[in-house]
């Protein structure tokens, strides 16, 4: 099947439904009611679970794939994100991956023939602190030798180039990493234009489809119990953020995941006044300017564990605080929206994209509070694991099994606050 | 934000505290005997239940002691708190 089932997207396209007042385009992806069974079912229709989908039929001519997802597309983490993209991660097996990612989402508009408004207008990293600062130069410096872009950048030089900044403050700014080919994206986009894609090589789209149960027979999957009844499947994927642990314990796994609330929030719309991304790990925040103008704001996760989709006022009321001590400017914006999403931290911070000693079951998850810049390489890399039963020299390290043998990749100083 | 009634002060804001995970993982008496496998489980593996969770809580800002906490990750109600070496109450972990 090929992307021939779908009317490009163009100039043209856009002329032709204008003269029929924009009411004959085509649906974006179809509403199939589930098969009896698939090759591959996908659970979980975030970013992640869709890009599986839609590489395991690109790279790998698997189109008899069912994406099932109890809500709607894109409604988990995926569109609760603040949508910062950045490959700048310290230790090679995450810098090579992230970088992946990176090169996909720089030719993602395209491939997809869906804008997805990847803006690549850079990333800051602060640093307050000399120890901040030496934790940065060496992050800049390893980046550059897996050859990823990177500068380390003085107090002054931030000051130059984000003038609206406040370097003098209470923590001050003694400098910053700085990732130019860093950015945003839009979020809904993300995982519309992957959905979308996806559909046109073949993949079914099943929303409102909640897994209940993963069939086992011995030591294999058969498929999946669902609230639309029992589909089977050969092959599993397992991509579902948040809940990635309630999964594993349909199929009597145990994961080193935790799930935490994760808040954000964002600001009435403004004049351009921030035309880049500024993140700090040390006073717990980060801000960025979206298309519309709104200022999108967020910090670190909730300590405890939580299914809420929503966390404690004390998280804002901090982050807040550090906003405003570093950008005075925007002591008086009002917020305008606030939310909640449920992210999956792994102890070493790093991702788990594997096989499961089940067979035929495969989960991705562990991506925490910074998985959405990864989405085009979590699902090109998890494809690849799928489809040949083993994983890419790319995802080879991010296994279960380095929580046995002690192989941690440990991403604390890039991951945690900044996503 | 939760209240917390600490089993020692009473109840205090959330921001007074520090969460500490899962409670009544016990450290093993003899590590050497365990296989890597169950050095991971201690270490690693965590019941993460979308429902009733037996967690540890430290009155960090307060009388800096440790307790136990029985809460709904759902809708974050605390459902009983006891202390270190209480017998964890009977709740049902259904609802
Ligand atoms: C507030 C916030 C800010 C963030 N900011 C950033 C950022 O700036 N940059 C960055 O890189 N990352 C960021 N992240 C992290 C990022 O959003 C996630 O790592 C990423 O979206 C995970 O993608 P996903 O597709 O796996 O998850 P999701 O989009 O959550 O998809 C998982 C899907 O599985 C579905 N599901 C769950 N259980 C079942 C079931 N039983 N049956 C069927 N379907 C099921 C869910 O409904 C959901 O749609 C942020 C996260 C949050 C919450
Ligand atoms: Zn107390």
């Amino acid at each position: 099947m090929t992307q021939s089932r779908r009317t490009k997207y163009s100039i043209f396209s856009l002329a032709r439904n204008a003269f029929s007042h924009h009411e004959n385009w085509q649906v974006v992806w179809r509403s199939p009611p589930p098969q009896k069974s698939y090759d591959v079912i996908v659970v979980g229709g975030g970013g992640h679970g869709l890009a599986t989908a839609y590489y395991l039929a690109k790279e790998h001519g698997i189109s008899n794939v069912a994406v099932l997802e109890k809500g709607w597309i894109g409604g988990g983490n995926t569109g609760r994100n603040t949508t910062i993209v950045r490959s700048n991660y310290l230790w090679d097996e995450a810098a090579l991956l992230y970088e992946k990612s990176m090169q996909l989402w720089e030719g993602l508009s395209q491939d997809l023939n869906y804008n997805v408004m990847f803006s690549q207008r850079g990333v800051y990293n602060l640093g307050h602190s000399l120890q901040d600062m030496r934790d940065i130069a060496r992050r800049v410096n390893a980046n550059r030798l897996n050859g990823i872009d990177g500068e380390l950048l003085s107090g002054t030089q931030v000051k130059e180039r984000i003038p609206i900044i406040n370097i003098a403050c209470r923590y001050p700014v003694l400098g910053a990493s700085f990732q130019a080919r860093g950015g945003v994206a839009r979020h809904d986009a993300v995982a519309w234009g992957f959905a979308r894609a996806a559909d046109a090589r073949g993949v079914d789209i099943i929303q409102n489809c909640e897994v209940t149960g993963i069939r086992r027979e011995g030591d294999k999957v058969t498929g999946v119990e669902t609230e639309r009844g029992f589909i089977a499947a050969p092959k599993i994927a397992v991509v579902t953020a948040g809940h990635s642990s309630v999964l594993a314990e349909m199929a009597g796994l145990r994961l080193p995941i935790e799930s935490h609330p994760l808040q954000a929030l964002v600001s009435e719309p403004l004049k351009p006044v921030l035309d880049t991304v500024v993140m700090s790990n040390a006073v717990h925040g980060y801000v960025s300017q979206s298309d519309k103008g709104e200022l999108v704001i967020g910090s670190g996760i909730d300590s405890f564990t939580g299914y809420g989709q929503r966390g404690s006022f004390s998280i804002i009321e901090d982050n807040l605080a550090a906003i405003v001590e570093l950008f005075p400017i925007f002591s008086r914006v009002r917020m305008l929206r606030q939310w909640g999403g449920i992210v999956d931290t792994c102890p070493d911070a790093c991702p788990i994209v594997a096989k499961t000693s089940v067979r035929g079951l495969y989960f991705n998850c562990g991506w925490g509070t910074g998985g959405f810049k990864a989405t085009p390489g979590s699902g090109w890399v998890f494809a690849h694991t799928v489809a040949r039963d083993e994983p890419h020299a790319l995802n080879a390290a991010f296994d279960i099994e380095r929580f046995v043998s002690g192989a941690l990749i440990d991403e604390h100083g890039a991951a945690g606050v900044a996503h | 934000m939760l209240h917390i009634e600490c089993p020692w002060c009473g109840p205090r804001d959330q921001s007074e505290f520090s969460y500490g995970g899962e409670a009544h993982i016990v450290r093993p008496t003899d590590p050497d005997a365990l296989s890597d496998e169950q050095w991971a489980d201690y270490l690693f593996m965590r019941a993460n239940p979308k429902g009733k969770h037996r967690e540890q809580w430290c009155h960090s800002a307060g009388c800096r002691r440790w307790f136990n906490v029985v809460r709904d990750t759902v809708s974050y109600e605390i459902v009983a708190v006891y202390r270190v070496g209480e017998t964890p109450p009977e709740v049902d972990d259904a609802d």
